[in-house]
């Protein structure tokens, strides 16, 4: 294994081109515990830890760009405010020393459904920013996941980034695991609303061969929102309603029977979260349209 | 949130400093919280070697060849070696069945079973030598239960059996089995209001240690080797090594290294001889260190079982009778399964008064993996299904369950089903009533001004409720250990005891062989020293094997037997410095030719007191040194048929309340409180006391809500050999631990003590399971309990 340590962004990008099959590492959250167990010996292994900027974010009129090294750590004390969905499953992330370490990019690079940042990224609608020699492009988040365990990147790119609208409406995220920390995830969910587009956008994580969003499910909120003009007036969302939303979401996945738990298991969760995430985000834009009004 | 309150006064001290029933505070604690202990994985040796192992890759198959000449090829290989290159002609090994080969002979019986080691110059190149080994199988049909174990024509895990075992089991793929059969169960249960049965399967916990398997072997000048090693007992992995070695026992020298945990995990040799093999071949110290995969398969695991009991009870809540049947998976090789069938069925019934009992338990041979030793030993497999029973039965009758219990507690004189009077204090019901009066955690605790706090509420941060579907609900449990090696085995320890004065001062030396893995031996030792000499300064030595055994680190009986040899060591040594002092100044007073002098604060003094000489007066340039076996009362066999005897040495009770809260839509559950009173006989150090309890209740509330090794039932491959998916309680799974520690002295035992350490690790995991079918109205009959049982989703 020859291990590349490019000095910076430039000699990253040269490296990757020249040898597309070496493996990027920043944290080493994930690739460590690969290499450690023998399931992946790369021919090259890529530090990136010389490129500092990598570990950098700007917080912009709408949207902060993310870099892709940038620990969970920082992303829970910092962007709380802008990211909140993002930030409350970087708690969930592992232990404090593995969030101290890990970040975005890692997770994007593996592309495992049972990444953290999966279901909050897809919730928001994040881009990554992907770049190689021949450029720089961004791929919608839509778009990114492409397999178990697979992306859209080319094998000469490498992600440098990732830009996330800063939330304009409630966001949520809830993981289930079988114990109360420091676990991965059975399966997860992540759900924003988007008052000013007037949608509502999920993330499932861990229960389909990829991190998916639940399109029905959201197609059948935001008509139910928008016939009731619920955005606009505040309203309850009817009981019957949230329940339609979260069999959607539940139909929306296509788990597995594995170690961490059952195929039936995993639907069933992916429902409750749903409906509960719902409740939390909707009752929290009715508080605040409350207090706004209040103000007026 | 820890109260003691003990009638005799826990925390009561020795007139000596740092003596018995103190909480002095480990030697090792401060380095192993900093990080600075150094843990057997952490030794090094100048030009040393790595040893690998190749483990197989299936669970029962013919080897058809294997071809080492890839990997002896590697650059760096100093050797490789199979079956065929063993010394002699002793090549298994085992604790009382030596059925284990040292690798695999013509046959793989369980997933992991080690068929080649190789040592090499790097970590890396050993692993990669060993996975150019190439083992070809030819594989067999599986023994993975009862049912392909013992069906007509089912494959033989161990052919032609010569065991003491092999007579008397009805089938060759049974290990061992132990009924008991005391007074007429069948009449009984005519007598009885109600009947209940049930039937009860608990998974395979592992131990889990986070000190993975480790050791060095030093070839010596002599042709023999020193082997450094973290183990549960030096001199029993000796008897194990030497033969295979071709060596005698002098010239395998052995060092206790820092142990990272055992839990019964160590009991058994992992890379003992693999290490001196190759160290022995290559001429090199060779360092053999598991990760964390491969020690999944380097130990054995808890014993799973089914069980399956019936109780019956009058309308008054009297128990008439208790029938049962337990069924051990032993897997693969034979490990410590007889001793844990013994431990089975003669505590199945619990600490409950019941005269017409029916009992077997069994454990069998599969080509799951090798179960053996863990914390609780049988008992807790037990506890699990009795005191199930003991809440169904309780609800049958409309009474409480505590209440029930109480009714039927045990007590001093009580006989258990194997006839056995139980002849120290058994305070059931005092545990019982203790842990019902302790005050219950607040409702709704998870509430703050803030709203909820998610930390405290199932889920924890994976933020997954804010109080919906959240029920608390509260469960009880209590269970009985016994303390020691049992069925007549001759279970004594040695210890060696210096006094002589160094600087002015007296010093005492104690030299034992006892493995320290964690449970905090070495301190208690210098407790015992500095209570019978009088002298503050004492040094424990490193355990070796230049002094005699002091048994198994295990069956709570450090403290209680090499403590047990300390004391009397150290009496041995006092009686002779009273005699030189007789000699030197007994015409000085005549308190001298009285009884009842002390050694106190570096003096001998009278029992009143009365300071005679300074100890180091009185030894000048003597050194006082003497090594002594001490034995507990001797025990005997169950009866082979009836399953009568005076089979056990002491019994100890802890009894718990869980307090759950369970999301019941997602099946998550957060145990908000776990309490404990236990009966300790006397506390020697009552901190060490505390962490016990606390230890083994979180490590009985894993096996209830998450600890298991998940074997595939078709190829009986472990699925999930890793920290990733093998959970254990973190810290915010871990509840408040109210501790109430009673002490009330067992007469046969040193300063009154019973053995601590496993009791507490029996009823947790019942109390939580109890108060997780409180909450839900589920019947709940496995453990772990998952999220999917809690949901129908399973």
């Amino acid at each position: 294994m020859d291990f590349l340590r490019p000095a910076d962004w430039e000699e990253a990008l040269a490296a990757k081109a020249e040898h597309p099959t070496a493996v990027p590492i920043a944290g080493g959250t994930d690739v460590m515990v690969e290499i450690n167990f023998g399931h992946r010996r790369p021919e090259y292994l890529m530090d990136l830890g010389r490129v500092g900027d990598l570990a950098e974010w700007e917080v912009g009129e709408d949207c902060v760009r993310l870099g892709a090294a940038v620990p969970y750590t920082r992303i829970m004390e910092h962007l709380s405010a802008e990211l909140p969905g993002l930030a409350l499953a970087s708690h969930t992330v592992a232990s404090p020393q593995i969030r101290n370490r890990g970040g975005v990019g890692g997770n994007l690079g593996t592309a495992s459904p049972a990444g953290d940042a999966h279901p909050a990224l897809l919730a928001a609608g994040a881009e990554v920013e992907a770049a190689s020699v021949r450029g720089v492009r961004r791929i919608p988040i839509d778009a990114f996941y492409t397999g178990v365990k697979r992306n859209a990147l080319e094998p000469d790119e490498l992600i440098r980034a990732v830009h996330v609208a800063k939330a304009d409406g409630p966001q949520q995220f809830s993981k289930v695991g079988t114990r109360n920390a420091m676990v991965i995830a059975v399966c997860a969910f992540g759900l924003a609303l988007h008052p000013a587009t007037r949608t509502v956008r999920t993330g499932i994580g861990s229960a389909a061969p990829t991190p998916v969003r639940a399109g029905a499910a959201e197609e059948f909120l935001n008509a139910v929102l928008e016939e009731g003009g619920l955005w606009e007036n505040g309203k309850i969302v009817t009981p019957s309603a949230v329940k339609r939303f979260a069999e959607l979401c539940a139909a929306a996945c296509d788990p597995i029977d594995d170690v961490r738990g059952t195929a039936d298991y995993r639907r069933h969760a992916v429902g409750v979260m749903a409906r509960r995430t719902f409740t939390w985000t909707w009752e929290s834009y009715r508080g605040a349209r409350r207090t706004t009004e209040g103000a007026v | 949130m820890t109260a003691v309150g003990a009638p005799t006064g826990i925390s009561q001290g020795s007139r000596t400093r740092g003596g018995v029933g103190e909480s002095t505070l480990r030697p090792d604690g401060v380095l192993k919280v900093t990080g600075a202990f150094a843990y057997a994985s952490d030794m090094w040796h100048e030009d040393m070697l790595w040893g690998q192992i190749l483990r197989s890759t299936v669970a029962h198959a013919e080897i058809v060849s294997v071809d080492t000449s890839e990997a002896l090829a590697t650059p760096g290989v100093y050797a490789v070696m199979t079956y065929d290159d063993l010394p002699t002609g002793v090549r298994h090994y085992g604790l009382e069945i030596r059925d284990t080969p040292v690798l695999a002979h013509g046959k793989v019986r369980h997933h992991g079973e080690p068929v080649a080691i190789v040592a090499a110059d790097h970590p890396e190149t050993a692993r990669r030598a060993a996975a150019r080994i190439t083992v070809e199988y030819r594989e067999l049909p599986l023994v993975t239960d009862e049912a392909s174990a013992t069906a007509p024509g089912a494959v033989l895990v161990h052919e032609h059996r010569t065991d003491h075992h092999a007579a008397h089991v009805p089938h060759p793929n049974i290990v061992h089995r132990q009924p008991i059969v005391r007074g007429d169960a069948d009449a009984a249960a005519g007598r009885a209001d109600v009947i209940v049965t049930g039937d009860y399967s608990f998974g395979m916990q592992d131990q889990a240690f986070l000190g993975p398997e480790s050791g060095l072997a030093v070839p010596g000048e002599d042709g023999g080797v020193d082997l450094y090693i973290a183990t549960q007992w030096l001199h029993s992995d000796l008897r194990q090594i030497a033969p295979v070695l071709g060596l005698p026992e002098d010239r395998v020298r052995m060092t206790l290294s820092g142990v990272g945990g055992a839990f019964g995990g160590r009991e058994d040799l992992s890379m003992q001889i693999h290490a001196c093999l190759l160290a022995l071949r290559t001429g090199k110290p060779v360092k053999m260190v598991y990760n964390r995969f491969e020690s999944f398969f380097g130990h054995v695991h808890r014993h799973p079982a089914r069980l399956h009991y019936e109780h019956g009870a009058t309308r008054d809540g009297r128990l008439t009778h208790v029938r049962c049947r337990i069924v051990l998976d032993g897997g693969a090789y034979a490990s410590a399964s007889p001793a844990v069938v013994g431990n089975a069925a003669s505590l199945s019934v619990g600490p409950y008064v019941c005269d017409d009992v029916d009992i077997e338990a069994l454990a069998l041979y599969s080509n799951n993996p090798p179960c053996g030793a863990m914390r609780g030993f049988g008992a807790v497999q037990a506890c699990f299904a009795y005191e199930a029973q003991m809440d169904k039965v309780a609800r049958e009758l409309g009474l409480d369950p505590v209440e029930f219990r109480r009714i039927n507690a045990m007590e001093q004189g009580t006989l258990m089903p194997t006839g056995q009077s139980v002849d120290s204090p058994a305070p059931v019901a005092e545990l019982l009533r203790r842990i019902k009066a302790m005050p219950m955690p607040p409702e709704r605790q998870w509430e703050s001004s803030e709203g909820a706090d998610v930390r405290q509420l199932p889920g924890g941060l994976s933020n997954t409720t804010h109080g919906e579907g959240v029920v608390r609900g509260v469960g009880y449990a209590v269970g009985i250990k016994n303390v020691g090696f049992s069925e007549g085995f001759d279970d004594y320890s040695t210890a060696r005891v210096r006094l002589e004065a160094a600087g002015g001062r007296p010093v005492v030396t104690v030299h034992t062989a006892m493995a320290e893995v964690g449970q905090g031996g070495v301190t208690v030792h210098a407790q015992i020293a500095r209570t019978e000499l009088g002298v503050t300064q004492v040094t424990i030595e490193p355990a070796d094997t230049r002094v005699g055994s002091a048994g198994s680190t295990s069956a709570s009986r450090q403290t209680y037997v090499t403590g047990g040899a300390v004391k009397h060591a150290c009496e041995q040594v006092r009686e002779r410095v009273l005699d030189i002092g007789r000699r030197r100044f007994g015409s000085h007073h005549p308190a001298w030719a009285g009884a009842g002098l002390l050694l106190e604060g570096g003096k001998v003094v009278t029992d009143g007191g009365e300071v005679l000489a300074d100890l180091v007066d009185v030894l000048e340039d003597e050194v006082i040194e003497v090594e002594r076996e001490w034995r507990h009362r001797p025990t005997e066999p169950f009866d082979p048929r009836t399953g009568q005897g005076n089979g056990h040495v002491q019994y100890s009770f802890a009894a718990h309340r869980a307090v759950v809260e369970v999301d019941t839509e997602l099946g998550l559950v957060k145990v908000v409180e776990l309490a404990c009173a236990q009966d300790v006989g006397k506390a020697l150090n009552p901190l060490s006391v505390i962490g016990q309890i606390q230890g083994g209740t979180v490590q009985g509330l894993g096996i209830a809500l998450m600890e298991e090794v998940v074997v595939d039932p078709v190829t009986a491959e472990v699925k999930n050999p890793s920290f990733t998916d093998y959970l254990l309680p973190t810290i915010l799974d871990t509840p408040a631990l109210p501790v109430d520690v009673l002490e009330l002295a067992d007469d046969h035992a040193p300063y009154g003590l019973r053995g601590v350490g496993e009791a507490p690790t029996l009823s947790s995991t019942l109390a939580v399971l109890a108060a997780v079918r409180d909450a839900t109205g589920l019947a709940l009959d496995r453990t772990p309990v998952r999220p999917e049982h809690l949901t129908g989703t399973a």
